[in-house]
């Protein structure tokens, strides 16, 4: 370190407690040692300033002309990268938080290293015409990810995706679920940073030359350069990022300018930001201390960051859309949980990130997710119900399962994914299809609704009457054939992931080496479960086409089904998940990656049900399936308690990505006043968090609401609702999905 | 001998049928025929399942965690679950035993069955005065007003904690006069926790539907907000507490 550097440093850590996070590289180390927590409740928050209303209203009416058109704007002829384009502003002489993807507001950027393919569809949706140049770049000199996998898939693999039993794979598009660890830029500015990375790229040079290690040696140049790259893409908007942030105003800025830079490079499924409230809090807290700032101006610099989380967009196909509905950039950001040491982690940052929720209104972005414990302080717990009441915005995940497997320095990525933040990242999998599956068990590896051998032919199921033992034989053989070719295509996805679109900057700011997990996860969940237990329980006739092909089921009598709180059914759920977990691990992954699977759909469960044909369950061919884990449409009769304590036996050892619950409620079916709601909403979820049930998207709407909503959308240009693990604008999901989700079982009462 | 009774149902819910997060059974049967029943399908003993209070014991014990952590307790619905006494007040003890708060949803038509062993194992009484006129009361419910008055005063007597709940029925149960009645005589009452002034809805109706019954209500209108603020001031400048 320079002399000059070592000086700043001394003054921007000036007031810090010290610790080995000094000498290392260690955020969470700092935090231990600096952060306040907070055990009090909302009184002291403040609402937006006169420039934050500006600011977000200058933006609003792009939001209108955006959703007319579907995109405001977009650069044909730039391949993004961090430094690609010149800066780029809202309102420069207003805004407190500098930075924007390109160079204007909610224009979207070109990021061909993905596939080509993929953004010549996403421009032609919206009337564009890819720029020739960039065009013959990318097909005559330079390779892109997508193309690089289609060179491995096997015949197999390619049979099994089109016909969508593996299906949502990110082979055309970002794999995302990489959080990098922002919080570093402004702890300890680039200068220190290269100094670490460049240790751990001289350490590599002791190794033998092996693929590995010429990989490592290669990936940690890049991530160098890009961190080269962040601190000339902060230079461009007139900072100096080299060294520590020396105010909470520059730590926001700087912490954004890291995140900027991901979402620059990165065209990623999901784009995380962590778990940064309680990091930011130290800063803000010490300026409040010396005088430097006001609780108003702390929370404009909240609001400022979170307008522009708010903003982040990616080009993007209607295939995606039909997949991920609503234009979602999973700008996750996990709030609360309890430390280690048994100090909650909420401070008052983390009631100012919920606090967005009304200062702009409702928003699905950034996905505000708080980390659940029945020991969070009473103060916190009840701001978190009341937001839930009153915006629908916020999703809860169990801290009680996270901090013991991971660490209390945890974040979300996506909607469920839990990773120990700059240690762990994700090779994201999609997600298998269950229920067809079963189909093709009883079919001897066709498929239902073409007719197609798809999996290898072995003797389908010919009895007029399903029995159980014959089922459960068939699926056995069908999903350990699914495991494989699921991880055989998640392997070479991600090979050609790392090798054409590495993600530079996040894994800058990741240690090295980094721990990688699998994020395999399975689609029908339910369906599989229900039909079990109708072809256990009661009788399931089988309807044959001409060809044989088993096309319908007739079910005779009556069956316990998922969702109702009863061990007959939920058993076999239980069974799923651990079996299919156990199938996958049996596959070597990627880079020794560690497997993992949820039971997690987003709104894909739509797209899957229309590709699945009819199931012995007596569900009709096309029909949705549930959401992730939810229990199937309309099939929980006991009320949503019984319908969650049957989601929280699923174990969670077995599907640590993560397993959700989306759930309804009426504003009455939680109280009559609004203190009898809240007090009802955080009893539901501290039970629900003691029973061992993971996660949580709690809608609290009435169905008329969303049925006017669809009708005049311009009157709910705000509305958000949760669904399987993020929030949505409602007006912005296809009329299909927006009926699914009205559909879906609404409880009267929880 | 097991006690067994006539179930409808059971259900687990939050802020409907009592404080909190509750496990609600539902017996069959009901004396009554209130015109804007919601449960049709719980009239008649004859329709329900016979179920042990073992049975009913087990499936509450799934849920006593959950409820001890959330706050709430149990509660036995209907029908009218005074129609069925002994199973009612052996549900509830086997209730208590699980340390679960007990609630009784009742019109008080067959308060007289009550025995004091079942208010003692009852820790609160959601008593529905459908209305105050005797006449006004016939019409509504097809009954006598006069044992739910009475049952009422016991409880008083007893200090046992209620909640008294009002059904407002445009055109039926609105009148000034009636809801006065009600109020001045809830305010000569102890223990009484808050009055709940339910508006009438017609979820319902898919039900008479179901069951080919026609709904008498159908074309009464639900009652406006303005209505409904009425009512409630009327309980409240009688110094009770309303919801």
């Amino acid at each position: 370190m320079t002399a000059t550097a070592q000086r700043t440093t001394s003054t921007a850590w000036q007031g810090f407690r010290a610790g080995s996070w000094c000498d290392q590289i260690d955020v969470r180390g700092f935090i231990q040692a600096n952060y306040s927590p907070y055990e009090g409740d909302a009184g002291f928050l403040t609402g937006p300033t006169p420039r934050t209303t500006a600011l977000w209203q200058q933006l609003s009416a792009m939001f209108v002309e955006e959703r007319a058109r579907g995109i405001r704007d977009v650069d044909t002829r730039t391949p993004s990268s961090i430094t690609a384009h010149a800066p780029g502003y809202v309102d420069r002489d207003h805004e407190l938080v500098v930075g924007l993807q390109t160079d204007a507001p909610l224009k979207r950027a070109i990021m061909p290293q993905g596939g080509l393919r993929i953004v010549e569809s996403g421009l032609r949706t919206y009337g564009y015409e890819l720029d020739p140049q960039v065009r013959e770049i990318f097909t005559r000199y330079r390779k892109t990810h997508n193309d690089g996998v289609f060179d491995a898939y096997t015949a197999e693999i390619r049979r099994a995706r089109k016909a969508g039993i593996i299906t949502g794979l990110p082979d055309a598009y970002g794999r995302g679920r990489i959080i990098g660890d922002y919080r570093r830029v402004p702890l300890y500015g680039v200068d220190r940073l290269v100094a670490a990375k460049t240790a751990e790229r001289e350490a590599l040079d002791g190794l033998w030359s092996t693929e590995d290690v010429i990989r490592d040696r290669e990936e940690v140049a890049e991530q160098l350069r890009a961190l080269e790259e962040l601190r000339q893409m902060a230079a461009s908007y007139g900072h100096d990022i080299s060294a520590p942030a020396t105010t909470g105003r520059e730590a926001v800025q700087w912490l954004y300018f890291a995140y900027l830079a991901a979402v620059k490079e990165q065209n990623g499924a999901a784009m995380s930001l962590g778990r940064t409230s309680t990091f930011l809090d130290v800063y803000l807290q010490r300026d409040l201390d010396e005088g430097r700032l006001t609780e108003q101006e702390a929370q404009e610099l909240v609001d400022g960051l979170v307008i522009k989380l708010r903003i982040v967009r990616f080009l993007r196909t209607p295939e995606y859309d039909q997949l991920f509905s609503g234009d979602p950039t999973w700008v996750t950001e996990s709030i609360g949980g309890m430390g280690s040491d048994g100090r909650p982690l909420v401070t008052r940052t983390s009631f100012r990130f919920l606090q967005t929720l009304y200062n702009l209104g409702p928003a699905p972005e950034p996905n505000l997710t708080v980390l659940w414990s029945p020991r969070l302080p009473e103060g916190f717990k009840r701001f978190c119900a009341k937001v839930s009441v009153d915006t629908s915005s916020i999703q809860y995940e169990n801290d009680d399962l996270i901090r013991p497997r991971f660490s209390d320095d945890t974040a979300i990525a996506c909607c469920v994914s839990a990773m120990r933040v700059g240690e762990q990242m994700q090779l994201f999998g999609a997600r298998v299809n269950l229920a067809k599956a079963l189909l093709y068990a009883i079919n001897g590896g066709r498929d239902e609704m073409s007719g197609v051998q798809v999996a290898p032919a072995f003797p389908p199921i010919t009895s007029e009457y399903l029995e159980p033992g014959e089922v459960r034989a068939a699926f056995d053989r069908m999903t350990d054939w699914l495991a494989r070719t699921y991880v055989e295509a998640l392997n070479i996805i991600h090979y050609m992931h790392d090798k054409y679109a590495y993600e530079r900057i996040e894994m800058a700011l990741h240690d090295h080496p980094v721990q990688r997990l699998l994020g395999c996860g399975i689609a029908g969940l339910s369906v599989v479960a229900d039909s079990l237990s109708a072809i256990e329980h009661a009788r399931v006739r089988v309807v044959r086409d001409a060809t044989g092909l088993a096309v319908d089921y007739v079910v005779e009598g009556d069956f316990p089904k998922y969702g109702n709180n009863d061990d007959r059914a939920d058993a076999i759920a239980v069974e799923l998940v651990e079996t299919f977990m156990k199938k996958v691990r049996q596959h070597p992954a990627h880079r020794n990656a560690v497997h993992t699977q949820s039971v997690l759909t987003i709104t894909s469960n739509v797209v899957y049900g229309r590709h699945t044909g009819n199931t012995p369950d007596g569900r009709r061919a096309g029909e949705p399936f549930a959401p992730g884990a939810n229990p199937m449409n309309g099939r929980d009769k006991h009320g949503l308690v019984a319908a969650a304590l049957s989601v929280a036996k699923l174990p969670y050892d077995q599907a640590q990505d993560g397993i959700s619950l989306t759930a309804s409620i009426t504003p009455t079916g939680l109280g009559h006043t609004p203190d009898e709601q809240v007090t009802n909403l955080v009893g539901v979820l501290d039970a629900y968090t003691d029973a061992g049930g993971f996660h949580l998207n709690a809608n609290v709407l009435n169905r008329e609401t969303l049925l006017d909503a669809m009708a005049h959308p311009e009157n709910h240009p705000q509305l958000t609702i949760r669904v399987s693990g993020y929030a949505v604008n409602f007006i912005r999901l296809t009329p299909e999905q927006q009926r699914d989700v009205i559909n879906r079982t609404f409880h009267e009462s929880l | 001998m097991t006690t067994t009774g006539s179930v409808h149902s059971w259900d687990v819910a939050t802020a409907v049928d009592g404080p909190g997060t509750r496990f609600v059974l539902f017996l069959s049967g009901c004396p009554l025929r209130c015109l804007y029943c919601q449960n049709p399908d719980t009239w008649h003993m004859r329709d329900g399942h016979r179920t042990t209070v073992d049975e009913v014991a087990a499936e509450m014990a799934k849920y006593r965690r959950f409820i001890e952590v959330a706050g709430g307790g149990m509660t036995i619905s209907g029908g009218e679950p005074l129609l069925q006494p002994d199973f009612t007040a052996a549900v509830f003890h086997r209730a208590k035993q699980l340390g679960l708060h007990t609630a009784l949803d009742t019109s008080g038509f067959l308060g007289a069955r009550a025995t004091d062993e079942l208010l003692a194992d009852t820790d609160l009484v959601l008593l529905d005065i459908k209305s105050w006129d005797p006449v006004r009361y016939r019409h509504v419910t097809g009954g006598d007003v006069r044992p739910t008055l009475e049952f009422a005063r016991r409880l008083s007597a007893l200090r046992k904690p209620m909640w008294i709940r009002f059904v407002l029925v445009p055109g039926h149960t609105d009148a000034v006069d009636n809801v006065e009645g009600i109020a001045s005589f809830v305010s000569t009452l102890d223990a009484v926790e808050r009055v709940e002034v339910l508006p009438f809805h017609k979820l319902g109706a898919p039900k008479y539907a179901a069951l080919g019954i026609p709904f008498p209500l159908a074309d009464v209108p639900t009652p406006d907000a303005e209505l409904v603020r009425r009512v409630r001031r009327q309980f409240s400048d009688r110094g009770v507490p309303v919801h």
